[in-house]
């Protein structure tokens, strides 16, 4: 579906008016993201990183392949394949690098993009399926990014797998046959190695399938805007070729100049020194953490120190540590507000900024840090805010809010009067 | 209903959050946690830069040639370096008979089928560095990636070679259970305070550096570090390199995809 000022695809080269009769994908091409695809002319920087996500996700699948070509899952050689990856395969550090930082940069762009949704009210009708779809996208990144960390068998790898698959003995009954079953043994080795690797090579194009699925959700109502105002007429939106093509493709260039600085100047920054070690089961790293994009839900899981109406505190965590994610998949229907936009939103704004950010701030930090006082005592109170912000304060705020007036449209938004649009009622009118 | 049953779940997990902070909170202030020998006493590494620290860092050949030097002398004797195979060193500046010779010096494990037995023949260039075999106190790691499997690590290998010293007294008169154990030594720089290894660099002049510089500890340690460094990263000035020349790429063409975004959205306000 499309807006009705949308163009149409004319192939002019018989070469094209053929292949379109045959197998229409430059059709498809140029609907999703060509001159075919209108979009909201008002949309700020925040939008970009959805293109910029699709990048980071073609990043690492083909530097993925390159690394898997020289990769050996096994717990034996798995360290020093990579250690041959980084020293004797040509360019073979870079592909490592980019692969570990592109991992890195992953999950900034997808943080960014979904605080964008929560701020700007994306997740709400009718671009409710775009969101599911986002929330399953970035589960599955999870089980990839977790599943890549083991497999340079170093100490944090064995050990955060060590840690990660020991949350499923907290279930009760079922949990330590389970734990055994997913590991193929007690504890994290060869077996685990080998089928967290062929895991680790199958998510990724589960991920491209559910992200066309993603995109192509969005395209039925087309994009959100930081208005919250849906398209009106034509002169709301602007052809995605050329205008969103060259702003995300400078956008691109940022992006690309950022990682690359880390990529070429400070490739282990993000990493642990403690995966230059090889796996050893027997001796027990000081602190265990994961990397750093875990550090909020870490941190959650930890922040259960007590056993609670009986039910155990490990229990209590790790439920959290997934109800965490899983509240997100109930956003659209707690937020009942009309208006999707935080900018007329004046209390929800607040809670936001005031309440939701500095909360996962702190959460980021005190997943990285030991599991010690302050930041155990202060990931329990950020923690509490992170569940009371989405259960209990949103309900309740999009009850008694009272939005500040929108704009008509988008155009009046930008240019301070729509003459044109109030004068002919268009089919989308009804919604605000 | 829906924001009846999501205001209970959010109860139940902020009451569950509340009763675990109070009961830290309570804990904290009646049972505070015991301060300990390694929080207090232990430091940080000592601030040093070395010639490949930062974007345009690279390596000095004759200070990763003294310092293979000294790992020659003193270090192999417990540790290994198994990523490093001989025909690396022709990086540091060794010709190819040199980097023969020095192979020749190291004895290599080989099967030998005939026998069944493990023996060892002279090294050849192909040849990694052999496994040390140490029977003593402790378990010398490899070091070939140590200085990227420490905080700061080339700064931590310099500081904990020239950080061994007597246990001060403050430390035994704060915490009388902390006396360094016998067989160990007392090393800020370490973890926990107490490390296995014996002070390696005992006395200036332990090596004699081929290109003439004086052998002070400071030196050797800092020699060693550097080729530590070397060791765990040996692309790391291809990496600068090649990465100084991206950037250059990169910026001059976001100037001008910046441009063509203002030249095709000029005129339209949004």
């Amino acid at each position: 579906m499309s807006f009705p000022w949308a163009k149409e695809y004319k192939p002019s080269h018989p070469f094209m008016q053929w292949m379109d009769e045959k197998l229409p994908i430059p059709r498809l091409v140029y609907n999703a993201v060509g001159g075919g695809y209108e979009v909201p002319r008002n949309l700020n920087y925040f939008w970009n990183f959805g293109f910029l996500a699709g990048l980071c996700l073609i990043l690492q699948i083909v530097t993925g392949v390159v690394m898997a070509m020289h990769y050996a899952a096994n717990t034996a050689v798995a360290f020093d394949t990579v250690e041959m990856t980084m020293r004797d395969v040509n360019w073979g550090w870079l592909m490592r690098y980019a692969h570990a930082n592109g991992a890195s940069a992953f999950f900034v762009v997808i943080y960014i993009h979904i605080f964008r949704g929560f701020f700007y009210g994306s997740y709400k009708a009718p671009r409710e399926m775009v969101w599911l779809l986002g929330v399953v996208i970035f589960l599955l990144m999870m089980a990839t990014a977790f599943m890549g960390y083991v497999l340079p068998w170093g100490q944090m790898s064995f050990w955060g797998a060590k840690v990660i698959t020991g949350l499923f003995s907290a279930i009760p009954l079922v949990g330590e046959p389970l734990q055994q079953w997913l590991l193929g043994g007690f504890a994290p080795d060869n077996a685990a190695l080998n089928r967290f690797f062929s895991l680790h090579f199958l998510l990724p194009f589960v991920i491209l399938g559910v992200v066309i699925l993603h995109i192509w959700a969005l395209h039925i109502p087309g994009s959100s805007n930081p208005t919250g105002v849906e398209v009106k007429s034509e002169s709301d939106t602007v052809p995605f070729y050329p205008y969103y093509v060259a702003k995300d493709g400078w956008a691109i260039g940022v992006f690309a100049i950022l990682f690359c600085a880390m990529v070429f100047f400070f490739p282990n920054y993000l990493g642990h020194p403690d995966n230059y070690i090889p796996a050893n089961p027997m001796s027990t790293p000081a602190h265990i953490v994961p990397e750093w994009y875990f550090w909020p839900f870490y941190a959650i899981l930890r922040a259960f120190t007590q056993d609670f109406l009986f039910i155990p505190a490990k229990l209590m965590g790790v439920m959290a540590m997934f109800g965490a994610i899983l509240v997100w998949f109930f956003l659209p229907w707690l937020d009942k507000s009309p208006v999707r936009s935080g900018a007329y939103r004046p209390l929800y704004r607040k809670f936001f900024f005031f309440g939701l950010l500095p909360a996962m701030a702190v959460l980021f930090y005190c997943g990285g840090a030991p599991a010690q006082e302050p930041f155990v005592m202060l990931s329990q109170l950020a923690g509490l805010y992170y569940f009371a912000h989405f259960l209990i304060i949103i309900p309740i705020v999009s009850a008694i809010e009272k939005p500040d007036p929108l704009p008509f449209s988008i155009t009046e938004a930008v240019l301070g009067a729509d003459e044109e649009a109030k004068l002919a009622p268009s089919p989308s009118a009804t919604v605000a | 209903m829906a924001r009846i049953l999501s205001i209970l779940v959010g109860l139940f997990f902020t009451v569950a959050l509340a009763w675990s902070f109070g009961k830290g909170a309570y804990t904290q202030i009646t049972d505070p946690p015991a301060a300990t020998a390694e929080h207090e006493f232990h430091l940080a590494p000592r601030e040093y830069t070395f010639v490949s620290d930062g974007i345009l860092g690279r390596f000095d050949r004759e200070q990763l040639q003294r310092g293979f030097e000294v790992y020659k002398e003193i270090c192999s004797t417990c540790h290994a370096i198994r990523h490093v195979a001989f025909r690396d060193l022709g990086a540091l500046g060794y010709s190819e008979a040199e980097v023969k010779a020095i192979a020749k010096g190291f004895q290599v494990p080989v099967f030998n089928p005939a026998t069944g037995e493990v023996e060892t023949r002279a090294g050849m260039a192909t040849d990694y560095f052999p496994p040390v075999v140490y029977a003593g106190q402790g378990t010398p790691p490899d070091l070939s990636l140590i200085t990227k499997a420490r905080h700061e690590g080339p700064q931590y290998v310099r500081s904990l070679l020239t950080g061994y010293q007597d246990q001060p007294a403050d430390l035994l008169k704060k915490f009388p259970d902390s006396k360094t154990p016998d067989g160990l030594h007392y090393n800020p720089y370490f973890a926990n305070l107490n490390i296995a290894m014996p002070p390696p660099l005992t006395a200036d002049g332990q090596v004699t550096f081929s290109d003439g510089t004086k052998a002070t500890k400071e030196q050797m340690a800092t020699d060693v570090a550097a080729f530590l460094v070397w060791t765990a990263e040996p692309k790391l000035e291809k990496r600068h390199q090649t990465g100084l020349a991206v950037l250059g790429f990169l910026l001059f063409a976001t100037v001008m995809g910046y441009l063509s975004y203002r030249n095709i959205w000029a005129g339209k306000k949004h």
